[in-house]
């Protein structure tokens, strides 16, 4: 079955029904309302968990609160990662909950500098995007010398050296036991079991506690049967690779593996699907022909697939800003949560220091265009007001076709938002996008419209040659 | 906005249920829960306890399980649209396409093979455009003529179709009459004989007249015009195609009510097999997920039954160009222009191919060659071989 809403009263009748706040919340009610809309953790609870005769609730309250596809939790002494935790198959039947981290991968015959390098690729990887810092979030340590020693020295290494969380990459479990002896903190990922290795692999993951891949390229039958002897070897947490093909030999594969094994989590209530998924697109390093800039290009392809696609890990090679930078901005969009439109409060922003003469310009309220406009008109150091108006969080030019940006709602807002009586003249710069709209707009406010550029990033220039006093009188003469 | 359909909002559900049964105040009070059963009535099924088996064993051997492919049923089916006319069908076309037909989600390969590859077609411009740097540099010789631009498309990269876009007819651009506009689609279906996909400027009023001169200058050809939208008088318009050879794209901006509202007026003037929609894609980082989710939408809703969605799907991916990550400047780490930019227009494009889209509208000659190269490796592709990638972990990688 597809997923479905849980009842918030069949959440309720588990809690203490004691209205303590303790949650946070105002009762018991509202905070099942919030546990069902996933908006908090049961754990915030505490009687739930500290008091004896709530134990079975709890229990029975986890257990019904668990995401078909588990989430997993791994860690460094400074940050913690979410990977799984899924509901669904499609974002729009609820939302998607966790973004898939992308780990940078490092191997232990690399140098130091080399090693520094690449860490601080990912570390300092970080880009602005309406007002959200996106990042890249793990370090992956893949032992390529399959010694031991190197293994656990570059381990020591790359953990003393980075604040993110560890993937740690071996099938041989040697190596692995002395990768995971390095890290007497934290909790990574161990990649991987395979038909190979299970048992031995399975040990350490439980020796040590921790979450365990599997990994079977192109073979979910060996995938699941490894993915249920683990569990019942008691591994508390997996994740699975069903393998990551890249181009002609396989990606027909890996985006039917991926499909499958979600579809058969959300939509089949089977088990042993719901794991997070971990794609690899690093292979495309080799599996495709070509120089450095190639294999990067079908890396960054293969990966967006699997952004879309279902992955809830990715492990990747490229040092390159461009084969990241689309790629967090796709994850950031796909993971947004569609019961909330990306938008910021419509109303008057005062930009510098404007005065009585000052521009006054017209936007919606879509965050990105607030952001961009607003950094656009800060970047050009123009004093002036701007006013966003309730687009319903869309985008001017999807605004305009969609009648969301209509001249009643620009006339209401030039009241509402006391602009009237910040500036004596009467004129209102609209986006270029909405050229269309100058006459009704007009006709509505009863202000002079000036038809703006059709990129934000113009405005200074436009405002420069535009807002001029000759032309403001003749424009309010007219 | 489809987007922000709250009948799909849990939280929308119980607060309405809530004002409904207005007696309940939740601040302050202790609820009965008997009593909260009595008016709510959930019904709503709680997920079924999954069997916890924890208890450790000792495992020597592998536990074997089957995987079973996915269950599933789809009784819906797109209609198929067959875009071009070739000299035996009263046009003048070399090849024609046919769009659509799908009974299954997209690249669900699994359980089939879509029956129609998606098509690619290449944007050109009936004036000189600002374009941005990456692009221009492909067409910079041949974009004063629209037919000459049209060739470069098809010979050198590959265009399956052509978008000619008739901008030049806005009244806020150059407002160049339908007859003038006319001729540059005679032109181009005189230089290249690939099916012409005809666009107009916008403007829903010019786009009419500018329309009916188009598709009587392409008579016989069955072009695809780009787009009959809400905003337009469809009693003129669609009552003037009526009876043209013609496949007419339904533009509606990311809004499935709207997008049903407009093909069910179409009914009236057309046949299904002559509309597809466009749903309307965004960039990345430029609303892509609404017009991603719009899309998937549209296209579940079409397969599950919905017989106001059994439509192809066309995608604009050149918006993606709109995003400036795909065409400014930035920092020496983000990479050169020329490279983001194709890669913005690329994954947008793949976004759209996984959400169903049939129809791409593209530009960067990169771009396409991606493209073209994933749709094969899906629909023709080999299995992957454990060989290939069993080492990945401990592999010397450049
Ligand atoms: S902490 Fe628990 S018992 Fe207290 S109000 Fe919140 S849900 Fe109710």
């Amino acid at each position: 079955m597809p997923w479905k809403a849980i009842s918030p009263i069949e959440v309720y009748k588990l809690l203490p029904k004691t209205n303590c706040k303790k949650c946070g919340e105002e009762n018991c009610m509202a905070f099942a309302v919030k546990l069902v809309n996933m908006e908090t953790k049961l754990e915030l609870c505490t009687p739930l968990l500290e008091e004896a005769k709530y134990k079975k609730s709890y229990e029975q309250l986890k257990e019904m609160l668990t995401p078909p596809v588990r989430e997993v939790e791994l860690r460094s002494d400074k940050k913690v990662v979410k990977i799984g935790g899924e509901y669904v198959l499609h974002r729009h039947e609820l939302t998607y909950i966790n973004p898939p981290p992308i780990a940078i991968d490092v191997d232990d015959t690399m140098s130091k500098e080399e090693l520094i390098k690449r860490i601080n690729f990912a570390e300092s990887f970080r880009y602005t995007y309406i007002g959200r810092q996106l990042t890249l979030d793990l370090i992956a340590v893949r032992s390529v010398s399959n010694d031991p020693e190197a293994f656990k020295k570059t381990v020591n290494f790359v953990a003393s050296n980075t604040s993110l969380p560890l993937v740690l990459c071996t099938l041989n479990p040697k190596v692995m036991e002395a990768g995971v002896s390095a890290l007497p903190n934290g909790k990574p990922l161990l990649y991987a079991a395979t038909k190979d290795n299970w048992m031995e692999m399975a040990d350490i993951a439980l020796k040590n506690k921790l979450p365990l891949a599997v990994f079977s390229p192109g073979d979910l039958d060996m995938l699941v049967s490894l993915a249920k002897t683990l569990l019942n070897m008691g591994v508390s947490e997996i994740a699975l690779d069903p393998g990551t093909f890249v181009g002609f030999n396989g990606l027909r594969t890996t985006i039917d593996a991926f499909t499958m094994l979600r579809w058969k989590a959300c939509n089949e209530d089977y088990d042993l699907a719901g794991w997070p998924l971990i794609g690899t697109p690093i292979t495309a390093w080799k599996m495709v022909d070509g120089d450095s800039q190639t294999k990067a290009w079908w890396e960054m392809i293969t990966a967006s697939m699997l952004i879309i696609r279902y992955a809830d890990l990715l492990i990747m090679h490229s040092l390159e800003g461009w084969v990241y930078l689309p790629l967090v901005m796709l994850r950031f969009n796909i993971y947004t949560d569609p019961r909330k439109p990306v938008a910021v409060e419509p109303g008057l922003r005062i930009i510098g220091n404007p005065n009585e003469m000052s521009p006054v310009m017209l936007t919606g309220n879509f965050a990105l265009t607030y952001y961009i406009v607003s950094g656009d008109i800060e970047a050009g150091k123009v004093d002036c007001y701007l006013l966003l108006a309730d687009t319903e969080g869309i985008a001017v030019e999807c605004a305009v076709p969609g009648r969301k940006l209509l001249p009643d709602n620009v006339a209401e807002i030039l009241k509402s938002s006391g602009i009237e009586k910040k500036v004596k003249h009467r004129i209102l710069i609209i986006p270029g996008k909405a050229a269309r709209l100058a006459g009704d707009i007009e006709d509505a406010t009863g202000w002079r419209v000036l038809v703006g550029p059709l990129d934000s990033k113009d405005i200074p220039k436009f405002i420069e040659e535009k807002w001029k006093p000759e032309n403001i009188k003749k424009l309010m003469e007219s | 906005m489809a987007e922000n359909d709250k009948t799909e909002v849990l939280s929308a559900k119980i607060w309405d249920l809530l004002k409904k049964y207005g007696e309940i105040v939740l601040e302050d009070v202790e609820i009965e829960v008997d009593e909260l059963e009595l008016i709510f009535q959930p019904g709503v099924p709680v997920a079924i306890a999954k069997p916890v088996a924890k208890a450790v064993e000792v495992v020597k051997k592998l536990v074997e399980e089957k995987f079973k492919e996915p269950e599933m049923e789809w009784t819906g089916k797109i209609v198929e649209v067959k875009i071009g006319a070739t000299k035996s069908e009263g046009g003048t076309r070399d090849r024609t396409f046919i769009i659509g037909g799908e009974t299954l989600p997209a690249f669900y390969m699994f359980k089939g093979i879509m029956p129609h590859p998606p098509v690619i077609a290449m944007d050109v411009f009936d004036m000189k455009i600002k374009l941005p740097k990456s692009i221009r540099m492909h067409f910079e010789d041949v974009m004063e003529d629209p037919a000459e631009w049209a060739k470069r498309c098809v010979e050198k990269y590959g265009a399956d179709m052509i978008n000619l876009h008739l901008v030049s007819t806005d009244p806020y651009i150059k407002d160049t009459p339908p007859s003038e506009a006319a001729k540059v689609v005679e032109e181009v279906l005189q230089a290249v004989k690939v099916p012409l996909c005809i666009g107009g400027s916008g403007d829903p009023v010019k786009d009419v007249e500018v329309f009916k001169k188009v598709v009587d200058v392409a008579e016989g050809e069955r072009i695809l015009l780009n787009s009959l939208n809400l905003d337009m008088k469809l009693e003129d318009i669609a009552e003037y195609l009526k009876n043209k050879d013609v496949v007419i794209i339904a533009f509606t901006p990311m809004d499935l009510d709207k997008a049903r509202e407009l093909n069910r007026k179409l009914y009236d003037y057309v046949s299904k097999d002559r509309i597809v929609m466009d749903t309307n894609i965004a960039g990345i980082g430029y609303g892509l997920e609404y017009g991603f989710t719009v899309m998937e939408r549209a296209r579940l809703a079409a397969l599950k039954g919905d017989t106001d969605l059994q439509h192809p799907i066309a995608a604009g991916v050149t918006n993606a160009w709109a995003a400036r990550e795909a065409w400014i400047k930035m920092d020496p780490f983000w990479g050169p222009k020329e490279i983001r930019g194709p890669a913005w227009e690329t994954i947008t494009g793949l976004t759209a191919l996984l959400a169903g889209a049939d129809y791409f509208m593209m530009m960067h000659p990169y771009s396409i060659r991606t493209m073209k190269e994933i749709i094969k490796n899906l629909l023709e592709g080999s299995p992957g071989k454990a060989e290939d990638i069993y080492d990945w972990v401990s592999a010397k990688l450049g």
